[in-house]
């Protein structure tokens, strides 16, 4: 019983074993190289991670959900930048003119509305015709970037909220404003996969869809419904940032798409679906984080930062691989 | 027997896994020119002796000879070179690529520069599908041909090595009765060349007719060595489970009840026409036919996968329009399907998720999974139908094939529906669970429920069926009654033959 426990959460629990070692690594290797004072591991540094943690972290809560399904959306990156857009170019609006602060409440909720309806347009073309999620988010990447740059060409999109920044800036129990929400973003998609039937189901057509179909779930507004998710998710995360730095520029998002797959990935969703959880996400989202971080910390570029979460990713999911062929292979005997 | 030494000889096997003796001591021996048959239930060993023999597995003790030569397999290409070759159950061939090309996968003969010597290559294999007396040829795409003429392939790629043994691992499973008898004539073909041949099958029928000698294994235990002619069924059936298989026709002891389920001038396109058919409730209604006259279609059909171009379907005297699995379960019809492994379980998921998936959604509280009722419904048909399982957390993956089956089952029983359906019941499940799910199907009847079981075994659909419809190429032939149906007649009318 308990190595069958051990076994099920092998792959999550492996993320958090890295995080352990990295933090190990960081904070001894960093007590040699680093020109800075203060330790690795300190308590300020920490909360300043999860912090920046939260823009791919957020997303990446919903690229679980999609993933998990059996699909992929190549287009959140895009999506951040027009949510980005939509938020801080309304508040201009002269309609909105005589709101005050209450632009902020408006502002957001245009803002996550669009991330929701760039999420359904994605999901409802996999629907309606059948073509693999994959090219329908690269035609979708390229295409909302695509409206990105009509808005406003080259030029960045800014607009500064004093009152925004103070919310986007303000913490309460010593943490801050994104970090709450990248916590509420996995606890909620937590508890739908865990606890509701759309969850349940979503993992049954990702692991076998043939048999869900034939259980009679309709697969198609499931696989809908995580993409509005995703999109409101690529939104939010949009928003939580935009609101501290005021100024969208229109190459924004760019890469998050694979930075965002890259941390689902690392913590131990399938990428042909089925299984997978948000908390392993959370894992491979800070993982991901602290290892730029920490390789910072110790001196290191932006360029060998890459190469080195590169080869992780690999090595990751090759010690991954190992484990479950060979779990597969007794089970055939 | 004859003095002649083996053309493989296995010498006391012992393979161990963590907490199991997969294989304890096991001795086996094919002779040249002899089909040595290996039984046992699954999980008895047989795969794990043929991984073995393929040099998969390295076993702890032992040794395996060819010919008088004691020899290490090292890996299946090792294997194969040494003369041992296999012919999978599932077919592993590149359906994008010529015959030749299968054929001679990845000991394509080359010319200089590593160019393909394709003039070679086609005469090679051509000549080795003379010898198996095939209707294609070398340039054929593999993709283009039917299941039996892709097991062809299968041989004809053991065949271009000098092999002195040929494995071949429940050959027939995928093939329909003519198919088989090709089979059994390049069997015989090898035979004759002076090939030991080990035959792994469940089918007790194939056995006596191919068969020299048959083995038994249990529990990874060595049971003993039998001549197939002095011995019968119910001898090797003892010694696989250690108890009795009945095969006998069950006899009906229940009063039928109204028509469940009518279908009227049913027409789907190329796939079946003209189809009439009525089920009762209490009644066991076989289909009987090769692969591809269309059993699997109507099932699809009625279970709202397929729309049919023509035609009413009738449930409990209603018109009913079925365009989704969705309707079909709301209207009461079930669908246990042909390949439970792709089509029926989510593999991954556990025991009781599995169970309740198609009402996961009746029976939540708002968007919200109930798991303690979900937990009540998979406790209730575990104990109705006999499954054995740690607990309802264990992954469906991890189960034997008939209690993955009786998951399936219960899935639908739960469902209350009022026709259930059933495609190929028994396929690929060991006889033991076999008899099991035979008397299972015969019970649910009894209770009331109208099944349907489509089968490609004849004993199974003469066992469990009330009426046999006979089906070929798209048309019913005939609907034969429990007083009329022979195996003779049978036969004559699903290969469509009109008997006078």
């Amino acid at each position: 019983m308990i190595s069958e426990f051990i076994k099920r959460n092998l792959s999550t629990s492996a993320i958090w074993l890295f995080i352990i070692f990295e933090l190990l690594f960081f904070s001894i290797a960093g007590h040699y190289l680093s020109f800075s004072d203060g330790a690795f591991m300190d308590l300020n540094n920490m909360l300043l991670l999860l912090n920046q943690s939260a823009p791919i972290g957020i997303i990446a809560v919903g690229m679980t959900l999609i993933m998990v399904n059996g699909n992929i959306d190549l287009s959140v990156g895009a999506v951040f930048a027009i949510a980005g857009i939509v938020m801080l170019d309304s508040m201009t609006w002269p309609v909105f003119a005589g709101l005050g602060d209450w632009v902020i409440v408006v502002s957001w909720t245009l803002a996550l509305l669009a991330g929701a309806l760039l999420g359904a347009l994605n999901g409802l073309i996999v629907w309606k015709t059948g073509v693999d999620a994959f090219i329908v988010t690269l035609g979708s990447m390229l295409g909302y970037r695509g409206l990105v740059f009509m808005f406003n060409g080259e030029n960045p999109t800014s607009h500064l909220n004093w009152t925004l920044i103070d919310f986007a800036e303000a913490q309460f129990l010593g943490f801050n404003t994104a970090t709450w929400f990248l916590a509420a973003s996995v606890l909620v998609i937590w508890l739908v996969t865990r606890y509701t039937v759309h969850g349940r189901n979503a993992y049954a057509i990702g692991n076998n869809r043939n048999a869900a179909v034939n259980a009679g779930i309709r697969v198609g507004p499931h696989m809908v419904i995580n993409f509005v998710i995703i999109g409101f998710l690529a939104a939010l995360s949009s928003v939580v940032f935009y609101s501290g730095s005021g100024s969208v520029n229109p190459n924004d998002g760019q890469l998050y798409e694979l930075w965002v797959i890259t941390a689902v990935v690392l913590g131990g969703t399938k990428l042909a679906g089925g299984s997978g959880s948000v908390i392993g996400t959370l894992g491979g989202v800070i993982a991901i984080q602290l290892l730029r971080k920490g390789l910072g910390y110790i001196g290191a570029d932006t360029s060998t930062v890459n190469l080195v979460i590169g080869l992780i990713l690999i090595v990751v999911l090759f010690i991954d691989r190992q484990l479950n062929v060979k779990g597969a292979q007794e089970l055939r005997v | 027997m004859t003095q002649q030494s083996p053309a493989l000889r296995l010498e006391g096997i012992v393979k161990t896994f963590p907490g199991v003796r997969a294989l304890d001591n096991v001795s086996l021996d094919v002779l040249p020119g002899e089909v040595h048959a290996l039984m046992g239930e699954n999980g008895a060993g047989k795969s794990t002796l043929m991984k073995v023999l393929g040099g998969i597995y390295q076993p702890d003790e032992g040794l395996i000879y060819v010919g008088d030569t004691p020899v290490v397999m090292s890996n299946p290409l090792d294997s194969k070179a040494k003369g041992i070759v296999f012919i999978h159950q599932e077919l592993s061939l590149a359906e994008e690529l010529s015959v030749a090309e299968n054929v001679y996968l990845g000991e394509l003969p080359t010319l200089s520069f590593g160019r393909v010597d394709w003039k070679t290559l086609y005469e090679k294999t051509d000549a080795i599908l003379s010898k198996l007396k095939v209707g294609f040829n070398a340039r054929t795409l593999v993709g283009d041909l039917s299941i039996a003429n892709q097991q062809m392939v299968e041989i004809a790629r053991a065949l271009t090595v000098d092999a002195k043994a040929v494995i071949f691992d429940e050959p027939t499973a995928s093939l329909t009765d003519a198919e088989k008898l090709v089979l059994f004539e390049v069997i015989a073909d090898l035979k004759s060349q002076g090939v030991g041949i080990v035959y792994i099958s469940h089918r007790m029928e194939e056995i006596f007719k191919m068969t020299d000698r048959v083995s038994v294994l249990r529990d990874g235990q060595y049971q003993g060595s039998l001549l197939t002619a002095d011995t019968n069924e119910e001898q090797i059936t003892q010694m696989m489970i250690g108890r009795k298989l009945d095969l006998s026709r069950a006899p009906i002891t229940h009063e039928l009840g109204d028509i469940a389920l009518e279908v009227r001038n049913l027409s789907c396109g190329s796939s079946y026409q003209n189809i009439n058919f009525q089920v009762r409730s209490g009644e066991v209604l076989g289909f009987y036919g090769l692969v591809g006259a269309g059993r699997t279609e109507i099932a699809e059909t009625l279970f709202g996968l397929r729309q049919p171009s023509a035609g009413t379907i009738l449930l409990d005297g209603e018109q009913m329009h079925i365009n989704s699995p969705s309707a079909a379960i709301k209207a009461g019809i079930s669908l246990v399907p042909e390949d439970r492994k792709t089509q029926g379980l989510v593999l991954g998921m556990n025991c009781r998720d599995n169970m309740t998936l198609p009402q996961v959604d009746d029976m939540s509280a708002g968007p919200f999974v109930s798991d303690g009722a979900e937990v009540a419904v998979f406790d209730l048909y575990r104990d109705r139908l006999d499954i054995r399982t740690p607990g309802w957390r264990q992954t469906v993956g991890n189960l034997s094939g008939g209690n993955q089956q009786k998951i399936v089952i219960g899935k639908w029983l739960s469902m209350h529906p009022k026709v259930l359906i059933v495609d190929e019941p028994t396929r690929g499940i060991d006889v033991g669970s076999k008899s099991a799910i035979h008397k299972l199907i015969r019970e649910l009847a009894a209770s009331g429920y109208a099944v349907i079981v489509i089968s490609s075994e004849m004993p199974e659909v003469l066992h469990v069926s009330d009426r046999i419809v006979a089906m070929f190429s798209g048309e019913i032939i005939r609907t034969f009654t429990s007083e009329d149906v022979t195996e003779d007649n049978l036969i004559q009318a699903i290969s469509g033959i009109t008997p006078k």
